[in-house]
């Protein structure tokens, strides 16, 4: 059985890509890392197109080791991945759509972003203008049967002000026998508006991919620039980035968990962690000028220095934090009626989280204690202490104490951060080089590790990006996770995966 | 003379449980919102929000049957019937002898079955479920109220409510386990039956878990304005009735004069704000129930009715 580095070493592998070691490989090397994939010695990372060509990146098990493999495409089509390894299939029928590039042996034909009501077809591959006027095919959701079953379409407008996706379900009374999704309906085209962009705007538009994570995006971004230039980035912008990403999860977390708990009609946690949550905005937005920290983290470092007072504020926001957010968490478990809700709804298993290589919460509930921060690791992390929690339970209750535990370690790096902030500038200008260059960064939002992927041309502007959104791994889990529960606990479970739409949809 | 009195203070009543209904509901979101230290709408936005409802369009679904367009005024009727027996500020009302609490459920009843039919006549998907939910809710709630039906009309020797009224008023009462059990009881009852937290959740935006919402969602302007008004009805009566059959003090009797029925009014609305207060309270502190644990939650409604009714049987023989 050969090993990622066995087929590395067997490609050719190319020298401007950076930091982790890209190969081109022929149809073997592509059929064994199928094979490591199917049977769990590598994890899945993302999958995607650039003009001709597929790339693939994946990760060792114990999330060391991350590569990415190419496979050129001569006459238009690639070895399946997601007939041999489920997670794969979803990225393969985007990379069908917007690419144009067929996954030789994948039994779905349908498209996935696609609903036939773009001017174009394969808008990153050779894009043609679409059939004129032509009707968008009516599309088939997959058959669930047996006795008195019925299906509830639910969306993409929902009552509710939420993000549009449609879901179908094949419920047997209250009992939900199949949920499919379908989603690609805010579909943006967000990865055609960045090619040939200058970095500056690009890094704009990287950063609008998830509104509620475009301080992770923008990072990972700029990681991924940064590698591609061989740039260095000043320490003192380093760990800022850490405080804002941190900020960015407090703020996250408090409103999931107040949301979690209003699905439950309890009104009560989700006022006080709204509360919290606005605490963290107002505090980012007096500390960056901005409350989501939006455009805030740009390639070379971060465009708003920590003013003087700032460290003060953030130290009252922590000391705000640590008085109530442990007695709200005492409420919560205090309350049998919530936790009668949350605990063993929405149960995910702990294989079908490191078959997938779900990211954040979601996997962290069930099980899989891979972390982007930890491993492969990126600076300032390496000299933070924090813990990583895990808990095996995989229910809706898990997640949401995965998201408490995880409040309470941000709480106790920011801490850390503020205390130890070193000076220095918080920008360095990126300096060009000549020709291209590939750049590669897998950074932690607070859904899980958000993958950014570029390639510039000989002239800096970008010639091919690729975001994939930890959604893109959770989505398909959460159709796993409902089955066999009830309709009525459906909006529960949603809101506790909380997968992004918009990240997905691009 | 006295036809025209009682038909007076009948008429008086009407308007007035019609009057206060939204007002009702506004008073409990009031104070729900502070407990959650929101500000929160203020007290009169029901009445704003069913005259803004009136003025606009109805829209009707393509495939919507006359069932959907004369559902919402059957549901109004019978619950404005079903309000109008029951007394509020005063006994003896003209309607008193019609005021029977059996048929007071048979009328409820009458409204959830043309809710129900109306949320599966459009035929949508969310319709179906509320409409299976609710009566499934129903299945348990209407036997369980009849028990409780049962225990206080086995004891004041009627179902009239008047009667009942003066009869725990009356010296003759005592501490009654019976009573304790059935007034338990019919606040579950009425939890259900107006789908308050935690068996629905009035102010949930989620298709999938709703019950009484869920039947609605294709109604609008006055056809919704007309159910709105019918549910806030429906919640004062389940109020007034607590309070008239538990809380009998203060009320008027029907020969009353004017000071009486002052008092009447008076010690009428300081109950509905103690009620309206515990409600809130009450669903602030709870999270919804899984839909089938609704089952279990009326079930113990049906068996303490069921017992509060055995009791006085055997406290009788004793």
């Amino acid at each position: 059985m050969k090993t990622l580095r066995d087929i590395l070493e067997e490609g050719q592998v190319m020298a401007q890509h950076r930091p982790w070691p890209r190969a081109v490989v022929g149809e073997d090397s592509w059929q064994q890392a199928i094979r490591l994939l199917q049977e769990e010695q590598c994890t899945l990372l993302g999958l995607w197109g650039e003009n001709e060509v597929v790339h693939l990146a994946l990760i060792d098990a114990q999330g060391k080791e991350p590569a990415i493999l190419s496979f050129e495409c001569e006459d238009g089509s690639f070895p399946s991945i997601g007939r041999a390894h489920a997670p794969a299939i979803r990225l393969e029928r985007a990379l069908r759509d917007l690419s144009g590039l067929d996954p030789e042996g994948l039994t779905d034909a349908r498209a996935w972003l696609d609903h036939g009501k773009w001017p174009v077809d394969h808008p990153l591959g050779q894009a043609r203008p679409a059939e004129a006027k032509r009707k968008p095919k009516p599309y088939a959701f997959l058959p669930a049967e047996g006795e008195s079953l019925h299906e509830i379409p639910v969306g993409p407008v929902h009552a509710g002000i939420i993000e549009p996706g449609h879901f179908r379900f094949s419920a047997s009374g209250e009992t939900i026998v199949r949920l499919e999704e379908r989603l690609g309906y805010v579909h943006k085209g967000i990865e055609s508006l960045l090619a040939r962009q200058t970095i500056e705007r690009a890094a704009l538009l990287a950063g609008r991919v998830s509104g509620d994570s475009t301080v992770a995006y923008a990072l990972a971004f700029a990681r991924a620039i940064e590698a591609a230039y061989g740039a260095e980035v000043p320490v003192r912008a380093l760990w800022l980035r850490a405080l804002m990403g941190e900020l960015e999860r407090l703020a996250n977390h408090f409103g999931d968990i107040g949301a979690i708990c209003n699905d439950a009609a309890f009104a009560m946690l989700h006022a006080h962690c709204g509360l919290l949550r606005e605490q963290v905005l107002r505090t980012a937005d007096s500390c960056f000028g901005h409350r989501l920290m939006m455009d805030r983290v740009v390639p070379g470092g971060v465009r708003a220095d920590l003013p003087r007072e700032g460290a003060r504020m953030i130290g009252g926001l922590l000391a705000q934090v640590r008085d109530s957010f442990p007695e709200l968490m005492e409420m919560y478990d205090n309350t049998a009626s919530l936790k009668d809700r949350t605990v063993g709804t929405g149960l995910l298993s702990a294989k079908l989280a490191r078959q997938f290589g779900a990211g954040g919460c979601v996997g962290r509930a069930s099980g899989r204690a891979f972390d982007a921060r930890r491993t492969p690791g990126y600076p300032p992390y390496d000299q933070l202490e924090f813990e990583v929690p895990v808990l095996e339970a995989g229910d809706v209750n898990a997640r949401i104490w995965i998201r408490k535990r995880e409040i309470e370690q941000s709480l106790v790096m920011i801490e850390q951060i503020l205390r130890e902030l070193p000076s220095g500038p918080v920008c360095a200008a990126l300096s060009m080089q000549p020709g291209a260059g590939e750049g590669v960064a897998l950074v932690e939002g607070f859904r899980g590790d958000i993958l950014a992927w570029v390639s510039t041309a000989a002239d800096g502007r970008i010639a091919r990006c690729h975001l994939r959104d930890p959604s893109w791994f959770q989505w398909p889990l959460l159709e796993a996770a409902i089955e066999g529960n009830i309709v009525a606990d459906f909006p529960l479970c949603n809101k506790s995966f909380n997968c992004s739409y918009s990240g997905h949809d691009l | 003379m006295a036809l025209i009195h009682d038909a007076l203070v009948q008429l008086a009543q009407l308007l007035l449980m019609l009057a206060l209904a939204p007002l009702l509901t506004g008073y409990i979101r009031k104070v729900k919102a502070y407990l959650l230290r929101r500000q929160g709408p203020p007290l009169l936005q029901p009445y704003r929000d069913l005259l803004k409802l009136l003025r606009k369009e109805a829209v009707l679904a393509d495939n919507a049957s006359w069932v959907f367009r004369t559902a919402p005024y059957l549901i109004f009727a019978t619950t404005l019937i079903a309000a109008a027996l029951v007394p509020t500020f005063a006994t003896g009302l003209l309607f008193s002898p019609a005021a029977d609490l059996i048929a007071i459920v048979a009328l409820l009843g009458t409204a959830r079955f043309a809710l129900a039919l109306a949320g599966l006549d459009v035929g949508t998907s969310f319709g179906g479920i509320g409409a299976s939910r609710e009566m499934m809710i129903a299945s348990l709630a209407e036997p369980a109220m009849l028990m409780i039906v049962f225990t206080l009309s086995l004891l004041a020797g009627s179902t009239q409510l008047s009667s009942v009224a003066v009869f725990v008023q009356g010296p003759t009462i005592g501490l009654r386990v019976s009573l304790a059990m059935a007034l338990v009881a019919l606040i579950m009852v009425a939890i259900a039956e107006n789908s308050r937290i935690p068996v629905d959740n009035p102010a949930t935006h989620l298709e999938l878990t709703m019950i009484h919402e869920a039947m609605i969602l294709e109604y609008s302007g006055r056809h919704l304005a007309v159910i709105e008004v019918a549910a806030s009805l429906k919640l004062l009566l389940y109020f007034s009735l607590i309070a008239c059959m538990f809380l009998p003090w203060g009320i008027a009797s029907a020969n009353g004069d004017l000071a009486a029925f002052a008092i009447g009014l008076v010690s009428y609305v300081t109950k509905l704000a103690m009620g309206g207060f515990l409600l809130a309270v009450f669903e602030t502190a709870t999270a919804k129930m899984r839909v089938f644990r609704v089952s279990d939650f009326l079930g113990a409604a049906l068996m303490l009715g069921l017992l509060a009714t055995l009791l006085l049987f055997v406290s009788q023989a004793a």
